[in-house]
């Protein structure tokens, strides 16, 4: 990926050492409303839109094990990969596209404006 | 790619529900071919007595229609017996000449009813009692016919016999034993039974022996049977129900080792490696079932080593017995005969039609026979299967559980009283009706199965033992407990126990550690047990062992507590309630500086302050200048108290200096779960120490200590621990106690539920009665509090993430630059 294209695509919105792992960050400001970026002990990144299908809770607020976070007000796990409650429970938090490069998180642009 | 084939003998309920569960598991692996000997589909065995007594229709009790075979692809040969297995060629053959070859086999034949052999046994009008057939056949006689004998008073038939009186017919049961049910009921509780059903026009013959069926003159039909004793008793219709034997044949004609049942290992697989076998027809560890609930757990198993998995063994199953026989509850479980070294306590009412036994034998519950009220055999079931010492229930045992108290998390008897709308988890709003639905449309068998599909009992748990109960009354005997062992979770097949044993005696010092010591599944453990190992690290290795923040609920991680939209609220530190005027100056200003919208004093004689953006907490807690509440924690919260006798004309204490010394002596003490203490100044006991898990009351002579009180999801009362002369006894005795449960307690146990589970008596031996061992203790706790920081002032000692705070928030200019 070029350097212009990034720039074009992609925001650069915090550094990777500033979320704990396994945990979570939550971005305020973007027009789709809180980003929750996530942080696995396998160094994976993962942004979901940081409102659990359930009744809206923080994500990013919750417990992350494996590639799952744990709802901190009822304690639905969703999936990090795909942003899909883990059954019996149903529902979905909207997953945001994810690029890391020389230690900084970027997401996409388009995404944190709603573009489709 | 070509799929392997999957030929079935047998379209029951064990076989089929081995392919349903192979479905779920591989849906596209094999091939699947069943042969069943009926002309019907699946159906529900057990339902044949509601048909038989006209409650129900056969279409009724139909499992899988036709269409579910067609849907998942299966072909079905019905009315086709299997006459032979080639084990060479892999082929199954059937009566009338299909052959079908085979990948792998699955043996589901079932069993067949024992026929007597006596002289007239072939005579028409002799019948067994297995099938829809069978059924209809008595249907049919019913209405022709007048005298009807059942020979066998276990329970198929005294379902028949009972069947037959509703549709007319006079009925003798022959029984060769001295009491009907013998193998699920001792004599008196057979001879309730029997009385009962003697009311309602049942005819009985005990200790009988049939030794010949008489044909009638013409010789076309069965007319009287005689017993050995030469007595005739009329006869046109008579069902042999003396009992069933496995459906063998086929296998031990095919070689494979068969005893009493085809041998099969804890794979369910038989002694040739293509061929498994489940249900009535199989033998497993000696044993044979013949209840659903186990031949379904062996079904899960096969499925899965079908399926190639390879995980999961059947290693057998502890039945109890629960029957509604013709509307009477009986409930069986364990050694309920009695034998030498035991002993009995029984109850009877044979007016009230209630009698009930409990075989004791060494202070453990080893035998149960119920007749008439059964609400309690879930509890005593329980009891019998974790092998509770009972001797400080022996005195109320008999009188249930709901009369030992309502221990919190353990229910109430009142399952089946309740209506179909009634709520029975209040924290989910699950009612009744939804739970007994969901159980039978979806074939849950477990309390795991429950909450996972219904989420009753998924919160707080205060109704466990109350679902326990509707699983029970809608499964009867099918009810699966849930193991004695409870796995700390999904990520291990081990206790809260051993975790914490391997903790202490293997010096274990990271989740890392222990995960990979103890084998854990999952890489990083799961939501449930990241909390509970962090706390039993801390617990076990003070100072040595290191917090994870990110192994912690996000209120102990960002020391405040999350509300509903996410805001948090925050409790300051006022040490035994008492507060004064500069601090509350602080904290008003506080609440209008960063518009608090609700201030609100606690029940443990705080203030709360609600709605406060995470980003200005630090800001808040330096404002406040006063250190942290704890009110989020799994750990101290507070010590309410008071006013003693400062102020108070009737104190003999001084309650309000001894509740902050307490506070102070616990601050920023974890523990399995929330700790609420209270101190009182005299027996008025105005602050409520009754229902703490430390409640101190002063007398005139010093103080009593309770423990294990709650006040939360169910009301308990505190028990007496002992009474002291001083103060300093006082902090070693409760702090003695509390160190004890964070020693033993399992995570998320409250005081009460760990002194129920341990018992109150070796509480008290440890801590009253064990002085080196209690001063131990107190030592280990005070050691381990030492030098605890405030969370809210020593972030860095307390290892607070402070980052947690700062939002990142989105650069305009990037917003801008979109556009």
């Amino acid at each position: 990926m070029s350097l212009v294209e990034t720039r074009e695509t992609w925001i650069a919105v915090l550094a990777l050492e500033d979320i704990p792992m396994p945990g979570a960050r939550v971005l305020e400001g973007a027009a789709i409303g809180p980003v929750a970026i996530f942080r696995t002990e396998d160094q994976s990144v993962f942004a979901l839109r940081d409102r659990c299908p359930h009744k809206g809770g923080p994500l990013s607020q919750g417990i992350v094990h494996g590639h799952r976070v744990t709802c901190p007000l009822h304690g639905w796990n969703i999936a990090l990969d795909s942003g899909e409650a883990v059954a019996p429970d149903v529902g979905c938090a909207k997953q945001l596209s994810v690029m890391v490069e020389n230690g900084q998180v970027y997401l996409s642009k388009a995404e944190l404006a709603g573009v489709p | 790619m070509k799929k392997m084939k999957l030929a079935v003998i047998g379209n029951g309920m064990a076989g089929i529900r081995t392919l349903e569960e192979l479905l779920k598991l591989a849906p596209e692996l094999y091939d699947i071919t069943v042969f069943g000997a009926e002309p019907y589909p699946n159906y529900n065995r057990i339902l044949l007595s509601p048909v038989l007594a006209g409650e129900q229709t056969v279409d009724e009790i139909i499992l899988n229609g036709l269409d579910w075979y067609a849907e998942n692809g299966i072909r079905l040969h019905l009315g086709k017996t299997v006459s032979r297995i080639d084990r060479v060629k892999r082929q199954v053959i059937t009566t009338d000449g299909i052959v079908q070859e085979y990948d792998r086999l699955l043996i589901a034949t079932g069993s067949s009813p024992f026929i007597l052999p006596i002289p007239g046994k072939d005579l028409p009008g002799v019948i067994t009692y297995r099938d829809i057939h069978d059924t209809e056949c008595m249907i049919e006689a019913a209405k022709n016919y007048r005298n009807a004998v059942v020979i066998g008073g276990g329970l198929l038939g005294l379902e028949a016999a009972n069947g037959l009186k509703l549709r007319g017919m006079d009925v003798t049961v022959i029984h060769l034993a001295a009491w009907l049910l013998e193998r699920q009921l001792d004599p008196v509780a057979a001879g309730l039974l029997q009385q009962s059903l003697e009311a309602k026009g049942l005819q009985f013959r005990l200790g009988a022996q049939t030794s010949e069926l008489l044909a009638n003159d013409a010789g076309t039909r069965v007319s009287a049977v005689r017993c050995q004793d030469g007595s005739e008793t009329p006869a046109d219709l008579v069902v042999m129900a003396a009992g069933i034997r496995p459906n063998t044949s086929l296998a031990e004609a095919a070689g494979l080792a068969c005893q009493r049942g085809i041998l099969v290992n804890d794979t369910l697989q038989t002694y040739d490696p293509r061929i498994y076998a489940v249900g009535e027809c199989v033998s497993h560890r000696g044993m044979a079932y013949g209840l659903v609930a186990p031949l379904f757990e062996q079904a899960k198993v096969c499925a899965n080593h079908l399926a190639f998995m390879g995980i999961g063994r059947y290693t057998g199953s502890v039945t109890s017995t629960k029957l509604k026989v013709t509307g009477v509850d009986l409930f069986s479980a364990g050694a309920f005969m009695g034998g030498e070294g035991m002993e009995e306590i029984t109850l009877s009412d044979p007016v009230g039609g209630v009698y009930k036994k409990l075989v004791l034998k060494d202070d453990h519950l080893v035998g149960a026979c119920l007749y008439g009220d059964t609400a309690d055999g879930t509890w005593y079931f329980k009891l019998l299967r974790e092998g509770r010492k009972i001797a400080e229930l022996r005195d109320t045992l008999m009188f249930g559980e709901s009369n030992i108290g309502d221990v919190g998390h353990e229910g109430h008897n009142k399952a089946m009283a309740m209506a179909d709308t009634d709520e029975v988890c209040g924290c989910n709003g699950i009612s009744k009706g939804t739970i007994v639905k969901a159980i039978q449309e979806q074939g849950l068998f477990t309390l795991e199965d429950v909450r996972k599909c219904t989420k009753a009992s998924g919160s707080c748990g205060s109704c466990t033992g109350l679902v326990e109960q509707i699983l029970m009354n809608v499964l009867g005997t099918d009810y699966s407990d849930t193991p004695t062992k409870k796995a700390l979770c999904g990520c291990t097949d081990h206790s809260h126990d051993e975790v914490r044993k391997s903790i202490r005696e293997h010096h274990l010092l990271s989740q890392q550690d222990v995960r990979q010591f103890m084998e854990w599944r999952t890489p990083n453990g799961c939501a449930s047990c990241r909390p509970a190992l962090n706390y039993y690290l801390i617990s076990t290795w003070p100072h040595e062992a290191a917090d994870d923040p990110q192994s912690r609920f996000i209120n102990e991680r960002a020391h405040a507590n999350i509300q509903k939209d996410g805001s948090y609220s925050v409790v300051p530190r006022m040490w035994g309630g008492l507060t004064n005027p500069a601090e509350l100056r602080r904290i008003a200003d506080v609440a209008e500086k960063f518009n608090v919208p609700t201030v609100k004093i606690t029940g443990g004689q705080r203030i709360d302050l609600l709605g406060i953006r995470k980003e200005d907490l630090p800001a808040v807690w330096k404002d406040l200048d006063m250190p942290s509440g704890h009110a989020y924690g799994k750990s101290i919260r507070t010590v309410k108290t008071c006013v003693g006798d400062e102020h108070c004309r009737f104190g003999t204490q001084s309650s309000m200096k001894m509740g902050v010394d307490l506070e102070k002596m616990l601050f920023g003490m974890y523990s399995p779960h929330k700790v609420k203490l209270a101190v009182s100044g005299c027996p008025r006991n105005c602050a409520e120490a009754g229902i703490k898990d430390v409640g101190v009351i002063g007398v005139d002579s010093g103080w009593e200590i309770y423990v294990a009180g709650n006040g939360g999801i169910k009301t308990e009362v505190a028990q007496y621990l002992c009474k002291v002369r001083t103060d300093d006894e006082v902090k070693e005795y409760s702090g003695a106690f509390l160190q004890l449960y964070r020693e033993e307690g399992w995570y998320l146990e409250r005081t009460v539920h760990y002194v129920s589970r341990v018992g109150m008596e070796v509480i008290r031996q440890r801590i009253v009665n064990d002085a080196e061992g209690r001063r131990a203790l107190f030592e280990r706790l005070l050691f381990a509090l030492r030098g605890a920081p405030d969370p809210w002032k020593a972030q860095e000692a307390a290892g607070v993430d402070w980052k947690q705070f700062q939002s990142v928030r989105l650069a305009t200019s990037a917003e801008g630059a979109l556009s």
